[in-house]
C-alpha cells in the first residue's frame, strides 16, 4: 500500500495539472471572497470582532473542566442522555448500541463533520442500517461514495452538470441545468426518509455551557427536520465545541456565517436542550447526546497549540489557501482538510504520517488572517515541522543543513564554493530540466536565474 | 548572491539619501531555510553568527520581506530560552524590510527614481503578513516619476515560492505561481515588481520558461532609476 504522503503527491500532481478544477475552485471561492468581504465590512470592526472570538473560545477551552460538566449537568437535567466517548470507536460503538436498541432500520442525519472523523456511516451500513444525508452537499457526494470536499461546501467541486448526471443515473430524474430543479429532486427523494427514519444524526455548531443547550446553523432546514421527526435525537460533537454563555452566539452566530460562506447570518440557527418535555407537542423522545475527545485532549496539553481547538470549522482557512485551492479537498486524504487540517490532523492522527500537510505550506500566512478565532494557524504549522524533525530527524537533511551552516560560517570556503558553481554552470545547460538535474524539482517546471558574473561582494570590494 | 543588482541598488539609494552603508561580508545567509524545516539547532548556529556580527549596527536593512521576518519575527522564538534571548530580541527592534525603513523610519516617500512603465506589485507573503509592511512599498512607488501601478486580482496571495515548500512539493508551488502570473498578466503591467527576491525568482522563472513577455524586477531597482 501506499503511504499517505506518496498519495498525497501523486494527487497532487495529478490535480495540479488539471486546469478545470483549477478554474472551478477559483471561480467559486473568488464569488465567497466578494460576498465575506460585504458582510465583514457590516461588522463594526472586524478585527475587534476577531478579538473577542478569541478570548470567549480561549476562555471555552481553558476552563474546559468547568464548561464542560456545566453543559452536560444541565443538559441532563432535561432529560438528556450524554455519553462520554474517549476514541473514535467508543462513539461508533455507544451509536451502534443505541441505534440497535431502537430496532433503527433507517437513520437520517444531517451534516456533521465529527461523524466523518469517526466513520460513522461506514460504521452504521456495515450493521445494514441504511443511512441517508439530509444535506443537499452531503447528500450529493454521499451518492458519489465521496468524502466531502470542503468542510462546509462538500460538493463544491462539481458543475450544475455533474449533479444532474449523478441524479439522473442514481435517482433515475430528468437532466436538467436549473438549481431549482435539482434541489427539487433530491427534496422529492429526502422527505419520504425523514418520515420513515427512526433515528436521527446531527452535529452541533456550539454548545451552550450556561444553559445546557446545542446550537446548530444551516441553510437548508435539514437538520431542523432531522432532529424533530424521528423518535429518537443523537447528536455527535467534539468536546472544543463549548461556549460559556448564550449571549455568545450573538457574536458566533453572525462570525461563522461570514468567515465561512460570505452571508449575514446562517438561514436556520437551532437551539436543542433536550428531549420532549411533558406537554410539548414534538421533538423526539430520547435525546442523546455523544461528547468526543478522539485525542482533543492531548491537543490541549499542549500550550503552544491549544489555540487549534478554539476553531469553529467555519472553513474560511480552506477558502483563502492557495495550497487548498490548488490541491482541492480531497487530496489531503483526511477528514479535515486545509490548513486546519494540516495542523491539527498530526495531533489526532500521528505525526510522523502526517507530517508531510505541515511541509506542504508556503507558509504564507493567509490562513492566519482570515481565521475568525485568531489560530495562529501557520506558526502552528511550522512547530509541526520542529516537533517531527525534533522526534525523528531526517538524516540526510540534518546533515545538509549541517554542512551548509559550516560552510555558511566560513567565508573563504564559501568564496570557494560560489566559485565553483559559477565553473559549474555552464554544465548545467546539459542536464537543465531533466532528471539528471540536481535541480530537477526547480527545473522541470521553472527556469533558473543565471548566476551573475560579479557577486554583490565582488562589486561592494571594488566600490568600497 | 542571485541578485547583486539589488544590494546594489539598495546601497546606492542609502548613500544618495546621505547615510553609511556598511555590508557584513562574511554574512551569508539568516538561517531560515534549516528553521522552516525544522532543524532549529541547525538554524541557531547560522543565525547565531548573524546576531554577534550585527550587535553594533544602529539598524538593519534588509532587501527581502523574507529575510527581513526572520531577523524581526522569528529570531525571537528561536533564541527564547537560550542566552541569547535578549540579543535576538534587541536584533529584532531595529531590524527593517528596505521599504519599511525608508518610509516608516527615514519618514522617505520619493526617492527621486523615474521609471517609465506600467507594473503591478506582488506582495510577499512574509513582508505582508509577518511584517504588516503593505502601504510602504506602494508608497514609494507612488512616488517614482512616469511609473504606473495597476494593481492585479490578488496581490495579496502567495506566489508558491515558500523556501524549501518550492523543491519538496514543485507541482503546488508551480500551480501557484501559474495563478499568480496570471493574475499579473491580465493587468497587462509590463513588470511585476516586489521587494522579496525569492518570489521574484519562482515567478521569474515560470515566466521565462512560458515565453512571457512580462519581467520582474525589485522595489530597489525601480527605486535606482533616474
Ligand atoms: S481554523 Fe479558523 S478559519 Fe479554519 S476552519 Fe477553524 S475557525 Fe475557521
Amino acid at each position: 500500500m501506499k503511504s499517505v504522503i506518496q498519495q498525497f503527491k501523486e494527487q497532487s500532481r495529478v490535480i495540479t495539472k488539471d486546469l478545470r478544477h483549477r478554474n472551478l475552485i477559483q471561480t467559486a471561492l473568488g464569488k465567497y471572497e466578494i460576498k465575506r468581504d460585504e458582510k465583514k465590512a457590516a461588522f463594526q470592526s472586524w478585527s475587534s470582532a476577531r478579538q473577542a472570538a478569541a478570548e470567549i473560545k480561549w476562555e471555552a477551552i481553558n476552563h474546559l473542566d468547568k464548561h464542560l460538566p456545566d453543559f452536560v449537568r444541565r443538559l441532563e437535567a432535561r432529560g438528556t442522555v450524554v455519553h462520554w466517548a474517549t476514541t473514535a470507536e467508543t462513539a461508533r460503538d455507544i451509536i451502534l448500541k443505541i441505534v440497535r436498541d431502537q430496532k433503527a432500520r433507517s437513520i437520517i442525519k444531517s451534516k456533521a463533520m465529527t461523524a466523518e472523523e469517526i466513520h460513522l456511516n461506514d460504521a452504521l451500513e456495515h450493521e445494514g442500517f441504511e443511512v441517508v444525508e439530509s444535506d443537499l452537499g452531503e447528500y450529493i457526494v454521499q451518492l458519489r461514495k465521496e468524502a466531502p470536499y470542503h468542510i462546509v461546501f462538500p460538493a463544491m467541486h462539481l458543475t450544475r452538470g455533474d449533479i444532474s448526471e449523478l441524479f439522473t443515473r442514481e435517482l433515475g430524474s430528468a437532466p436538467t441545468d436549473n438549481p431549482e430543479e435539482l434541489t427539487m429532486i433530491a427534496r422529492r427523494a429526502l422527505r419520504q426518509k425523514y418520515v420513515t427514519a427512526d433515528v436521527g444524526i446531527t452535529g452541533a455548531n456550539f454548545a451552550i455551557a450556561e444553559t445546557g443547550m446545542i446550537s446548530i446553523t444551516e441553510n437548508e432546514g435539514n437538520a431542523r427536520l432531522t432532529a424533530a421527526l424521528p423518535k429518537v435525537m443523537i447528536s455527535l460533537l467534539g468536546i472544543e465545541k463549548v461556549l460559556p454563555r448564550m449571549e455568545d452566539l450573538a457574536l458566533f452566530l453572525p462570525m461563522l456565517a461570514t468567515a465561512g460562506a460570505g452571508q449575514a447570518l446562517t438561514c436556520y440557527n437551532s437551539l436543542y436542550g433536550g428531549p420532549r418535555q411533558p406537554g410539548e407537542s414534538d421533538g423526539p423522545e430520547q435525546y442523546h447526546v455523544v461528547l468526543l475527545d478522539n485525542r482533543r485532549t492531548e491537543l490541549l496539553a499542549d500550550a503552544e497549540q491549544r489555540d487549534a481547538l478554539h476553531c469553529i470549522r467555519c472553513g474560511a482557512c480552506l477558502n483563502v489557501c492557495p495550497i487548498y485551492r490548488n490541491v482541492g479537498g480531497h487530496t489531503y486524504g483526511t477528514t479535515y482538510s486545509g490548513p486546519i487540517g494540516s495542523v491539527i490532523t498530526p495531533h489526532l492522527r500521528g505525526l510522523q504520517e502526517w507530517k508531510h500537510l505541515s511541509f506542504a505550506s508556503s507558509l504564507c500566512g493567509a490562513c492566519t488572517e482570515a481565521c475568525p478565532v485568531k489560530i495562529d494557524l501557520h506558526h502552528h504549522l511550522l512547530q509541526n515541522r520542529r516537533n517531527s524533525a525534533h522526534e525523528k530527524p531526517s538524516v540526510i537533511e540534518k546533515i545538509t543543513f549541517k554542512i551548509a551552516g559550516f560552510v555558511m560560517n566560513r567565508p573563504g570556503l564559501y568564496a570557494v564554493v560560489k566559485k565553483l558553481a559559477r565553473l559549474f554552470q555552464p554544465l548545467h545547460k546539459l542536464v537543465k530540466g531533466t532528471r539528471l538535474d540536481p535541480a530537477y524539482a526547480w527545473t522541470q517546471s521553472r527556469d533558473l536565474p543565471t548566476l551573475p558574473a560579479e557577486s554583490f561582494k565582488d562589486w561592494w570590494k571594488k566600490n568600497k | 548572491m542571485m541578485y547583486p543588482k539589488v544590494g546594489i541598488s539598495m546601497v546606492r539609494i542609502l548613500e544618495r539619501l546621505g547615510h553609511k552603508v556598511e555590508y557584513p561580508e562574511d554574512l551569508v545567509c539568516c538561517g531560515q531555510p534549516a528553521f522552516n524545516s525544522g532543524y532549529w539547532d541547525e538554524s541557531r548556529s547560522v543565525a547565531g553568527k548573524v546576531l554577534g556580527r550585527l550587535k553594533d549596527a544602529e539598524a538593519v536593512v534588509i532587501a527581502s520581506g523574507s529575510c527581513g521576518a526572520m531577523l524581526r519575527v522569528f529570531y525571537p522564538d528561536l533564541f527564547a530560552k537560550t542566552p541569547q534571548a535578549q540579543e535576538a530580541k534587541a536584533l529584532s527592534a531595529k531590524s527593517y524590510e528596505f521599504s519599511d525603513f525608508l518610509v516608516n523610519r527615514l519618514g522617505v516617500t520619493d526617492v527621486g527614481a523615474r521609471f517609465p512603465a506600467r507594473v503591478t506589485f506582488h506582495d510577499g507573503c512574509h513582508g505582508l503578513r509577518e511584517l504588516g509592511n503593505k502601504k510602504a512599498p506602494r508608497a514609494l512607488l507612488a512616488g517614482v516619476r512616469d511609473l504606473e501601478l495597476v494593481e492585479m486580482k490578488d496581490a495579496e496571495t502567495c506566489c508558491g515560492f515558500g523556501g524549501t515548500f518550492a523543491a519538496k512539493f514543485p507541482m503546488i508551488s508551480t500551480a501557484m505561481g501559474e495563478v499568480k502570473c496570471a493574475s499579473a498578466f491580465a493587468t497587462g503591467a509590463e513588470y511585476i515588481v516586489s521587494n522579496d527576491s525569492s518570489c521574484l525568482m519562482q515567478v521569474q522563472g515560470l515566466l521565462s520558461r512560458q515565453g512571457s513577455p512580462v519581467k520582474t524586477i525589485h522595489l530597489a531597482e525601480i527605486l535606482a532609476q533616474s
